[in-house]
């Protein structure tokens, strides 16, 4: 049967759970209690360091065919994943299903333990380079499980996905389980991912490179959620952690996009003392975050809070007085590592806060404005940021559809075309965002408003923004470039990209 | 009367251009083109159907072509493809 977003969708996927189809944004609700991990009880005395990975292993009662998750708060620097698999593999353990918070573009070394067996299933919010290609194209023995940041929380919290162990890259940890991610060589800012394994997970165990005897502060994921504790040598690299400084992108292209955007934000009704946003990491939403600033220094409005991935340019906005309060669940650059270590109002915090649609209110529920980047969108205004032109895996839900179900007003930014291919097309190729919940696309040929949002479109005209349909767009996008003809995909479900309610959107089938 | 045809190309491997070789073939063989292109699900008949044309247009019955595309819009193909023609037969 057809879902909601106009997807066919079969009754029953095999390796896959009991699901419903995609519904609406807002109409699968809970029906269970929490889950929760197994009680245990540390007596005084006890020693939580363990010596090897081997030990760590070992101790923390790792078998077949269980499932272990990791944080990716590392992003490119993480030497932690890669590392305990291929220890994991080297004791002969296998069958597991891994469920990090999103893979990263280091773990193609993950490869060959798929091919082996060590892994046969994977959950994750995001999936790149030859991995994202190895998944979409070589079977495993269930389809991979897509899921939002906030879906992932849902999934956890209702038992639906289940986490035996979790092993936990730590920037700093003290001999009894405390963890921070603010100190230490690898620092990484906010904990936010992590946290929600920890509190989640049936054993946790910790590994840092910055072993203290602590009990330190500040503390981020508390000592009673930890098993154990492991020194390595080096959890990461600095550089692939946190970026540097991050530059605002001089793309002629990103920049008109980024200023149509803060122009949308300015004219849209709800930019207002003490509003709220959240802005994506891409080149162009960070760019209208300077565009922004402008607009608020000129207004004299200044944002309450704003929230998601935290970048440097916000880290700027809240020293200066612009934005109230940052919460922040994963830190990108060093300047914002910085900042959440050093200014009281850079608030960690974790991802059911952030973005889980099944908990008793999210911060995105509380957003006026996101502005968020695409792979390409379409006339339904539906968004991919799931899979390449040619039907690959290699992008990641992130919080892409909990901020967009969140906000009053979802911003999407995407140039009209990339190289010859239309960004604005007929149908998407893999939908990880409804249309429903999308307000407003900026292309760098112009803007379209939701015809939903009668309200919006009102707002807008006069604001000097070149405003088309989305049929305009599209008729533009195609005239330039040429009608694009589908990709052909076979009947093999490799992926099911989930909603943030754990039902499901769409299915990602192996290109032919 | 047929043109004599040397090896040429024109064009570069930049974003949004595409390189156009051709090699001489055997009378009676016709236009075969071999195309690489991150797009050639989407576009590749289209691509093919431009140097087809071009190559057509300008009297070129029997050619290997080989195409390197980086995402060139249809102007783009065929500007590549006449020059690398020009600097065939000159």
């Amino acid at each position: 049967m057809k879902n909601a977003a106009g997807r066919e969708i079969p009754g029953s996927i095999p390796g896959y759970k009991e699901f419903t189809p995609y519904a609406g944004p807002f109409v699968t609700h809970p029906t269970v209690r929490k889950a929760g991990p197994v009680l245990k009880a540390v007596y005084p005395g006890a020693d939580k360091v363990v010596k090897t990975l081997d030990e760590a292993i070992e101790a923390s009662g790792l078998k077949d065919g269980m499932t272990i998750s990791f944080h990716h708060a590392f992003r490119n620097g993480d030497y932690v994943i890669n590392q305990v698999v291929a220890a994991i593999a080297r004791k002969g353990i296998k069958g597991l299903t891994i469920a990090p918070s999103s893979f990263l573009d280091t773990n193609d070394e993950l490869i060959p333990y798929f091919e082996q067996g060590v892994l046969v299933a994977a959950q994750t919010s995001g999936l790149r380079n030859k991995l994202g290609q190895f998944l979409t194209t070589n079977k495993l023995t269930k389809p991979v499980v897509i899921r939002s940041h906030g879906g992932r929380v849902r999934a956890i919290e209702s038992g639906e996905l289940k986490i035996d162990v979790a092993f936990l890259a730590a920037p700093t940890c003290d001999i009894y389980g405390n963890i921070n991610g603010v100190d230490g060589p690898a620092a990484c800012g906010s904990m936010g991912y992590a946290m929600v394994d920890a509190r989640l997970a049936d054993t946790v165990v910790a590994i840092t490179d910055n072993l203290v005897e602590g009990p330190i502060c500040p503390v981020s994921i508390p000592q009673h959620q930890v098993d154990y504790v492991l020194k390595v040598d080096c959890v990461g690299d600095p550089k692939g952690i946190s970026t540097g400084a991050l530059r605002i992108t001089s793309n002629p292209r990103d920049l008109v996009i980024a200023k149509y955007a803060a122009k949308v934000i300015e004219h849209a009704g709800y930019f207002k003392e003490g509003f709220g946003m959240q802005l994506g990491a891409g080149a162009a939403s960070v760019a209208a975050g300077k565009y922004l600033r402008d607009t608020m220094l000129r207004e004299k409005i200044a944002a309450s809070f704003a929230i998601g991935g935290i970048v440097g340019p916000f880290c700027d906005l809240l020293d200066e007085g612009l934005i109230g309060t940052l919460f922040d669940v994963q830190s990108f650059d060093s300047r914002t590592i910085e900042s959440i270590k050093n200014n009281p109002r850079h608030q960690e915090y974790d991802c059911t806060f952030y973005a889980n649609p099944w908990n008793k209110g999210p911060m995105v529920n509380r957003l006026d404005y996101v502005v968020l980047g695409a792979t390409e969108v379409d006339v339904n205004f539906n968004v991919n940021v799931m899979t390449d032109s040619n039907g690959i895996m290699m992008g990641a839900l992130g919080g892409h559809p909990d901020a967009s179900a969140g906000a009053k007003c979802t911003i999407i930014c995407a140039p009209l075309m990339r190289g010859r291919l239309p960004m604005v097309t007929d149908a998407v190729q893999t939908i990880s965002t409804p249309g429903e919940t999308i307000d407003v696309i900026v292309t760098d040929r112009g803007v379209a408003v939701n015809p939903l949002r009668q309200d919006l479109m009102e707002n807008l005209k006069g604001s000097g923004l070149p405003l088309f349909s989305i049929e305009e767009l599209k008729k533009m996008a195609y005239e330039l470039g040429g009608t694009p003809k589908p990709v052909p995909v076979s009947d093999e479900i490799m992926g099911v990209v989930e909603y943030r309610d754990g039902s499901v959107l769409d299915l990602i089938r192996r290109p032919m | 009367m047929s043109v004599q045809i040397k090896p040429s190309q024109a064009g570069t491997l930049e974003s949004s251009d595409i390189l156009i070789m051709l090699a001489p073939a055997e009378p009676g063989t016709g236009i075969s083109i071999e195309l690489v292109s991150p797009t050639i699900h989407q576009f590749g008949d289209q691509i093919k159907k431009v140097i087809t044309d071009t190559l057509q247009a300008n009297g070129i019955k029997d050619i290997l072509v080989h195409a390197n595309d980086k995402g060139a819009w249809d102007y783009a193909v065929e500007a590549r493809v006449k020059t690398a023609i020009l600097r065939a037969i000159s």
